[in-house]
C-alpha cells in the first residue's frame, strides 16, 4: 500500500511537471543584507512576469566565496546557470575560455536584441574581451565616490573639495578645527590605486591595462602613486585622515557615527546609508584628483560585479538565462535596482527613466556615481584585467597597512607590491598555458 | 598459548575494507592530489596547466610574507600552548582543592568548551572592537590605544587571548581528571616528607601528571596550528591585510580566496610534512621518556 502511494505520488509529480513545463535556473550571488532582499525581489518579479521560467537566487557569501564556490561547482559539473563575479575575479573567469558563454553570444543566439552602445560608456567594456565583445553582463556596477557630512562641512565653513590640494590646504584644517576627523576611506586598493589610475588617466598595467595579453606587468611603482601615498601617510600623522584597518565597515562606521566628515565609499553604499537614517544630512560628489598630476580629470572604473552565464547548460536553460538577462536590463528593473541600492543603472534608457521620474531631484547624491562614470574617458579608463588579482589586492592591503602603521616606507612598500604583483601575474600567465 | 586467528583468509580483509576505503578516499587520495597540484600552475576552472617543478616551493621560500606567517605561526603556537596549559593547570590544581560546590565551579570552567571557534572569534571581536569594545576601553585606562585590525601586535594579542580562552576548558578537564587519579596514599606520604606545598607539587604531583601533560601538549600544538582557523578568520574579518595570520589560514587565503591552486597546494604539503614530523616526534622521542602507569 505504501509502495503504491509512492508510485502514484511520483506519477502525479510527473504530470504536474509536464503541465507547467517551467525551466528552472539558478543564480549564485554575493549580495547579502538589504542588497540580497532586492535581488530576491527581482527574481520573484521575474518569476511572476512570465510562466516559462523560474529563477532561484542563492546567496553564496562574499564575492570571493561566490567565485570559489562557482569554480568548485564547475569542476564537479554542478555549476549554476548564472554566477556573479566581482571586478577582481574578472581575469580568472574570462581567462578560462569555455567556462562561460559570452553574454553577447547568449543574447544574440536567443533572439534578444543586443547593442553594446545601449550601455553606459563607463560600464560597457570592463567585462568585455579585447575585441569589445561583452562577456559578462554588468549587474551591480558601482564606482567610488566621496560622501560628506553636510552639517560638518557647514560647521567648518568649507565646501566639498574638488582636488586633493584643496583638501590638504583648506578642507582638512578647517574640519580639524571644527572637531572632525576629515577623511576616511573603505578599500584602499580600489579607491587609492585602481581608481586613482583612471581618475588621472594613468596606465595601470602594460598590454593596454592587461586586456590584450596575460603576460602583463603592473605599473604601480610610479611617482604619482607614491606621491599620493606619501601624502596619505602625512595626513594620517597630522590627523587629517583616519584609518581603521582593511575592513570595509570599520571605516564606514566612524562616518556614520558623525566622527569622520568625508568618507570615500561605493556609490552602491547609498541605499544602505539612506536606510540607516543618519543623525546628519549627507551628500556626495566626485572623487577628488591631484591638480599637480592632471588638470583634466577623467572618469572612474566601474567596480562591483557582473553576471556570467556558465557554460555546459542545456539550450532551454540558456534560453531562460537570456530571458532573465533581457528582463534584468529592461529600464524599469534597472531603475528599481538603482533606486533601491544606489548601484548605477547600466543602460542609457534606464538612466533616462530615472531622470524623468525625478529620482535625482529627490536624491541628488544618487546621480554622482553615474555622472562620474560618464565623465571624459581616456586611453586608460576602460578598466583593467589582471590575473590572481585578489591576491594582488591582498598584497596592496598588506603593504598599505604597513605604511600607515609605520612599519615600512612608501618607497619600499611600492617596490614590494611591484615585485610580488609581477610574480603573481607571471604565475597566472602560466596557469593559462 | 593458542593464537587466535581467522580461519578464512579473506574475512579480515573484508572486515577492514570499509575503514581502509574511507581512509583511501578521504585522506590519501586528496593528499596525493595536493602533492601533484603542488608541481603545477593550474587554471582554477581546470582548462589549462603548466608543470613548474619545484617553483611553487621555491617561491614560498623567497616570499617574505610567507616567512613572516611562518614566524608568526611558531610564536603563536608557543604562546597559545604555553599559556593555555599553564593557566589550565593552575585552575585545575585550585579546583581540585575546592570542597564546597566543587561541581558547579567545575561546570562553569568547562562551559566555554561548547563554544565553536568562529563564535569565540565573534565574541572576541565584540570585546576588542576598535570603536566601542569594553576591553579596548579598559586598555585605554592604561594608556594603551588598542586597535584591532589596524595594529599588527594588537591583532596578534587578541588572537592569542581568544585562542587561549577557547582551549582552557579542554586542558582543565584533562588536568583535573589527571589530578584526581593520583592515589591518595601517594599524596599523604608526600605530605609527611615535605611540608612545602609547592615542593610537593613539583616533586610528586607534577611528574605523576606528566602523561596527561604530554598528551595535552600535542593536542594543544595541533589546536594552535590548525583549529584556530575559525578564530583567525573572524578576527581579520576576511581581509588579512597587514594582520598576522597562521600558515593554515594562508593556505585558505591563497587557495580559496585567490584561486592559486598550485601555490596553495605547495603550502599544504609543507604543513603535511610538519604534521608528519610532529607525529614522529610524539611517538619516537618523547613517549619513551614518559611513564604511563
Amino acid at each position: 500500500m505504501k509502495h503504491l502511494s509512492f508510485v502514484s505520488a511520483a506519477a502525479l509529480a510527473l504530470v504536474a511537471n509536464t503541465a507547467f513545463a517551467e525551466t528552472e535556473i539558478t543564480w549564485w550571488h554575493a549580495m547579502g543584507g538589504k542588497l540580497g532582499d532586492t535581488v530576491n525581489q527581482i527574481a520573484a518579479d521575474f518569476n511572476a512576469s512570465q510562466e516559462d521560467y523560474t529563477i532561484t537566487p542563492v546567496f553564496k557569501g562574499s564575492y570571493e566565496e561566490t567565485l570559489t564556490a562557482g569554480i568548485a561547482a564547475f569542476r564537479a559539473d554542478e555549476q549554476p546557470n548564472i554566477m556573479q563575479v566581482f571586478d577582481a575575479g574578472a581575469a580568472t573567469v574570462i581567462g578560462a575560455k569555455g567556462a562561460t558563454v559570452p553574454v553577447q553570444d547568449l543574447l544574440e543566439a536567443n533572439g534578444v536584441d543586443f547593442d553594446i552602445n545601449d550601455y553606459i560608456s563607463g560600464v560597457r567594456y570592463f567585462y568585455a574581451d579585447a575585441d569589445g565583445k561583452m562577456i559578462g553582463m554588468p549587474f551591480n556596477s558601482s564606482s567610488p565616490i566621496m560622501y560628506f557630512n553636510v552639517d560638518a562641512l557647514a560647521a567648518a565653513g568649507v565646501e566639498a573639495p574638488k582636488t586633493w590640494e584643496e583638501f590638504e590646504t583648506v578642507t582638512a584644517p578647517a574640519l580639524v578645527a571644527a572637531g572632525y576627523i576629515p577623511l576616511a576611506e573603505s578599500h584602499s586598493p580600489w579607491i587609492f590605486v585602481e581608481n586613482f589610475m583612471s581618475r588621472h588617466n594613468l596606465p595601470f598595467a602594460t598590454n593596454d591595462n592587461g586586456y590584450t595579453s596575460a603576460e602583463t606587468q603592473i605599473l604601480v611603482n610610479s611617482d604619482e602613486l607614491k606621491m599620493h601615498w606619501t601624502n596619505v601617510k602625512e595626513w594620517l600623522d597630522e590627523g587629517y585622515f583616519g584609518w581603521y584597518g582593511a575592513s570595509w565597515d570599520d571605516n564606514q562606521t566612524p562616518f556614520e557615527e558623525g566622527n569622520v566628515a568625508i568618507w570615500l565609499g561605493s556609490s552602491g553604499s547609498f541605499g544602505g546609508l539612506m536606510q540607516k537614517d543618519l543623525p546628519f544630512e549627507f551628500s556626495a560628489t566626485y572623487l577628488p584628483y591631484w591638480e599637480s598630476i592632471t588638470t583634466e580629470p577623467t572618469q572612474t572604473f566601474i567596480g562591483g560585479a557582473s553576471l556570467f552565464a556558465m557554460a555546459g547548460q542545456s539550450d532551454e536553460e540558456n534560453a531562460a538565462t537570456a530571458a532573465f538577462f533581457e528582463y534584468l536590463t529592461s529600464p524599469e528593473v534597472q531603475y528599481m535596482w538603482h533606486s533601491e541600492t544606489g548601484y548605477v543603472p547600466i543602460t542609457t534608457a534606464a538612466y533616462e527613466l530615472a531622470k524623468e521620474d525625478g529620482h535625482y531631484d529627490r536624491f541628488p547624491a544618487a546621480e554622482v556615481g553615474i555622472q562620474q562614470l560618464s565623465l571624459a574617458s581616456g586611453e586608460n579608463t576602460k578598466g583593467y584585467r589582471m590575473g590572481f588579482y585578489v591576491q594582488i589586492r591582498d598584497v596592496m592591503n598588506r603593504e598599505f597597512g604597513r605604511i600607515l602603521t609605520g612599519e615600512t616606507s612608501v618607497d619600499d612598500a611600492f617596490a614590494t607590491i611591484e615585485t610580488e604583483a609581477n610574480e603573481l601575474l607571471s604565475r597566472f600567465a602560466m596557469t593559462q598555458g | 598459548m593458542k593464537r587466535a586467528g581467522f580461519s578464512i583468509r579473506w574475512l579480515p580483509i573484508l572486515l577492514l575494507l570499509p575503514q581502509l576505503s574511507i581512509i583511501l578516499i578521504f585522506f590519501y587520495w586528496p593528499a596525493a592530489h595536493a602533492v601533484r597540484s603542488s608541481f603545477f600552475l593550474q587554471d582554477p576552472f581546470g582548462f589549462g596547466e603548466t608543470f613548474v617543478g619545484l617553483k611553487n616551493y621555491t617561491s614560498l621560500l623567497k616570499s617574505s610574507a610567507y616567512l613572516r606567517s611562518a614566524q608568526f605561526t611558531v610564536i603563536f603556537t608557543l604562546m597559545v600552548t604555553a599559556l593555555s596549559l599553564s593557566l589550565a593547570l593552575l585552575l585545575a590544581v585550585k579546583a581540585d582543592k575546592v570542597i564546597k560546590g566543587a561541581k558547579t565551579y567545575r561546570t562553569f570552567l568547562m562551559w566555554v568548551y561548547a563554544v565553536a571557534p568562529p563564535v569565540a572569534g565573534v565574541i572576541g571581536l565584540v570585546l576588542f572592537d576598535q570603536s566601542w569594545g569594553p576591553l579596548k576601553e579598559f586598555f585605554g585606562l592604561f594608556g594603551w590605544d588598542f586597535r584591532l585590525g589596524v595594529d599588527y601586535f594588537d591583532t596578534a594579542f587578541a588572537m592569542v587571548v581568544i585562542s587561549v580562552w577557547k582551549q582552557l576548558p579542554v586542558n582543565f578537564i584533562f588536568f583535573l581528571s589527571g589530578l584526581q587519579s593520583i592515589p591518595k596514599s601517594v599524596r599523604e606520604a608526600a605530605l609527611i616528607d615535605n611540608r612545602s606545598a609547592s615542593g610537593r607539587f613539583w616533586d610528586v604531583t607534577f611528574p605523576l601528571l606528566a602523561p596527561t601533560a604530554f598528551f595535552l601538549l600535542i593536542i594543544n600544538i595541533t589546536y594552535a596550528l590548525f583549529d584556530t582557523f575559525g578564530i583567525i578568520d573572524t578576527v581579520v574579518k576576511g581581509e588579512p591585510s597587514n594582520n598576522p595570520m597562521t600558515l593554515v589560514y594562508r593556505v585558505y587565503v591563497d587557495g580559496f580566496r585567490g584561486n592559486d591552486l598550485g601555490g596553495s597546494s605547495a603550502q599544504s604539503v609543507v604543513l603535511m610534512v610538519l604534521v608528519l614530523a610532529l607525529t614522529v616526534f610524539q611517538f619516537r622521542m618523547v613517549e619513551r621518556r614518559i611513564h604511563y602507569t
